[in-house]
């Protein structure tokens, strides 16, 4: 039975008449295929069940859109009539089904309050917040890696010590303090080499651009920072006690190829896992980073739909901050099985 | 308490040594043509939170160039920390000690830094694994898990190095080795994965191979084919190799020579067949008769050896088999018997075999010690025996 196995390749390994080679790559694209497929059903339901409990929401707050929108002086004759104008005299059931319909055609209908349409509003915002989240990460993720790899290469010591304190520091300061005390550093305290608020397009003013971003974005990755580290650090140290690093070493490979060639790529499934959550997460919440640096974002957008509301922009808003969570996390999903060839086949 | 042992070195060793000093004073650095690897009385220790782990304690031994020398001993015993301080992969520390002296080929290892050790690691020496499921990095394909010791050590191209792991594969019997270097270590069978570490430590034809318990987690069958390959490439590329193993049965026709560890220390050292002809110390007797006889009547009850192998934390003083040993007489409780030479005994003994016994088996002193024990019912350390459970 055993010498079976050792003579006879598994069977699951390629289905006949395929080229012996190229089992591995046909079995991630049918994996690939499979989890993208299961997604995007997940991604329908989230999509309806957000959406939907959001107009459920608005539809119980205190308050009503035509009164904010008529004025504090309209008298109850002309609140009516803006109310019979928004359609909000329907139920709100035919509402969210009216909505859902304009979804399906591409029209998210228009702000109650500014008149404009929320495809154009949300144009505005995303790039916006996109880039905030992107940079904010990257940045995370180049200060943490390097520190966990070489704090998990030599624990204990001095890199180790002094990037855990610093980071745990960091990551228990309130967001919002942390980023007033780099407004006094650097924007109009101490010196006023970077501007403390705005937001300039990159594609109008790059250097601008470049220089409204700097503070917000540090503020936004400095506490993701310190857990990707911790977390890296620790699941490295772990997989450095796996048999197949001794195995590494006793092939005479140095420290760098061992760290980086045969020990990173194990360790890191949960801090994609994190990052991944935490894109997701940020897409649709920097709202305390972009008020206190006078952003544009699509956080603050969706604050003031709530006190206005503004059902349809907030609608809007929601609906891709559920799209981008979902999407996310199955670009995540999809980087398991580039990451761990394990999952390629009992996925 | 004095350990007169802790320095003295196997006969074996011993003549090595010997040898080793009059080549140096004829101003030849080279030691002994033959000898290709010297250990002289290592140490390791563990500092623990609970207290100093003695590991290994004062260990010489000596490998001919092509020789098979086993090492065997139960979990425990120190076999593994043994072979990966004679390797380097353990060196002192803020929580290890190490003493004594490694050379291999004329080269110090044990004076070596990392950088000069890496050199040596995958080129001269190799290592195999127990569990071929833990040491082969999952995400990694089979094919550049061999390549890389290749394209490091030998300079290789990729395209070279992947031409010779295909070969390798193929030299330790894998089926479609094209195919295998493509896949990734989950696709293999437990076997199948242990030839390919076999294919890796053999890839740049390394001088010594350290196996350790390269089959014990392996099924039964599957076993003794890997012993096979491992014997078999062994004679075949003349490396010399120290395969460790708490299994008797599995060295018996597979190595030159046997050390017998127990506790961090060799109890008793010999050629194969002199080993299973005439044991002598009384712990390598128990763990053959532990071993089931293949001829004998079934349905018998196996011997086994009372009490367990010893905290290293706190081992017992004199004789550190004692405790579980049938003969076990008052002078073993508190004195260490040192190792000595076989061929001094009555009986007379064999050349390269030493014990670490005062009543090596064999001997009329055994005997009575024998007869007195089964006499009280118990030995001087209160260990129950019968006569029925030590054969005379």
């Amino acid at each position: 039975m055993a010498e079976m196995t050792i003579s006879t390749p598994p069977t699951t390994a390629a289905p006949p008449g395929e080229a012996p080679g190229k089992a591995p790559r046909g079995a991630r694209r049918n994996a690939a295929v499979r989890r993208v497929r299961r997604r995007l059903v997940h991604l329908l339901i989230v999509l309806i069940a957000v959406t939907f409990l959001s107009f459920v929401v608005i539809d119980l707050l205190p308050g009503d859109a035509a009164v904010v929108v008529a004025g504090d002086n309209a008298t109850p004759a002309q609140v009516a009539q803006v109310r019979l104008d928004l359609g909000l005299d329907r139920p709100m059931i035919v509402r969210y089904i009216d909505w859902l319909g304009g979804v399906v055609t591409g029209d998210l209908g228009k702000s109650f309050r500014t008149g404009q349409p929320v495809t154009e509003a949300l144009a505005q915002r995303i790039p916006v917040t996109f880039e905030l989240t992107i940079v904010a990460e990257v940045l995370a993720l180049l200060i943490a890696v390097p520190l966990a790899i070489y704090s998990a290469y030599r624990p204990g010591r001095f890199v180790d010590r002094a990037s855990m304190t610093l980071g745990f520091g960091a990551a228990a300061m309130p967001q919002f303090v942390f980023g007033m005390v780099l407004i006094v550093l650097f924007a109009g305290g101490l010196t006023s080499i970077l501007p403390a608020t705005g937001y300039e397009s990159f594609f109008t003013d790059p250097l601008g651009n470049i220089r409204t971003i700097i503070l917000p974005c540090l503020t936004l990755m400095i506490g993701e920072a310190a857990v990707y580290r911790q977390l890296l650090r620790s699941d490295m140290i772990s997989t450095l006690q796996e048999d197949y690093i001794l195995m590494a070493r006793s092939k005479g490979l140095g420290p760098r190829t061992i760290l980086l060639r045969h020990a990173l790529r194990p360790s890191s499934f949960s801090l994609i896992t994190l990052s991944g959550v935490n894109i997701g997460r940020l897409l649709g919440g920097t709202v305390i980073v972009e008020t206190l640096f006078a952003i544009p974002g699509l956080g603050q957008m969706i604050v003031q739909a709530v006190f206005n509301r503004d059902y349809m922009l907030l609608q809007g808003g929601l609906l891709f901050v559920a799209v981008a969570y979902v999407v996310i996390n199955m670009i995540i999903d999809l980087l398991y099985l580039v990451l761990d060839p394990r999952v390629r086949r009992d996925a | 308490m004095t350990r007169p042992t802790d320095t003295a070195p196997t006969t074996v060793a011993a003549e090595a040594a010997g040898r080793h000093r009059a080549a140096n004073a004829a101003g030849d650095a080279r030691p002994a043509k033959g000898d290709l690897l010297t250990v002289d009385d290592v140490h390791v220790r563990f500092h623990t939170r609970n207290g100093v782990v003695h590991a290994v304690e004062g260990v010489s031994l000596t490998l001919r160039e092509g020789e098979v020398l086993a090492v065997v001993g139960e979990s425990g015993s120190g076999k593994t920390v043994f072979t990966r301080r004679v390797m380097g992969l353990i060196s002192g520390s803020r929580e290890t000690d190490v003493e004594g002296t490694v050379t291999f080929d004329g080269i110090t290892l044990s004076d070596l830094d990392a950088k000069g050790l890496a050199g040596v690691w995958g080129k001269e020496i190799a290592l195999v694994l127990q569990d071929p499921m833990t040491s082969l990095n999952p995400v990694k394909r089979i094919g550049a898990q061999i390549t890389e010791t290749l394209v490091l050590h030998h300079k290789l191209s990729k395209q070279d190095a992947n031409a010779r792991a295909v070969e390798l594969l193929r030299s330790v019997g894998l089926s479609e080795p094209e195919r295998r270097v493509r896949q990734y270590p989950h696709e293999l069978s437990g076997g199948m994965r242990q030839r390919v570490t076999i294919a890796i430590a053999l890839s740049c034809s390394p001088r010594l191979l350290l196996a350790d318990e390269p089959t014990t987690a392996l099924d039964v069958t599957v076993q003794a084919q890997i012993l096979d390959l491992l014997g078999d490439l062994q004679s075949r590329l003349g490396m010399a190799m120290l395969l460790v193993t708490h299994d008797l049965r599995v060295v018996r026709s597979r190595s030159d020579r046997i050390a017998v560890m127990y506790a961090g220390r060799i109890v008793e050292t010999a050629p194969t067949k002199d080993l299973f002809d005439a044991p002598r110390m009384p712990y390598t007797e128990a763990l053959m008769n532990a071993v089931p006889p293949i001829t004998g009547p079934n349905h018998v009850r196996l011997a086994v050896i009372p009490g367990r192998p010893p905290n290293l934390l706190s081992p017992p003083s004199g004789c550190r088999f004692s405790p579980r040993c049938p003969y076990a007489q008052d002078r073993c409780l508190t004195e260490e018997p040192p190792l000595r030479p076989a061929s001094e005994l009555p009986g007379g003994g064999i050349e390269g075999h030493s014990y670490r016994c005062w009543y090596p088996v064999g001997t009329p002193e055994n005997a009575e010690a024998r007869r007195r024990n089964v006499e009280r019912g118990e030995t001087a350390a209160g260990t129950p025996v019968t006569g029925e459970m030590v054969p005379a």
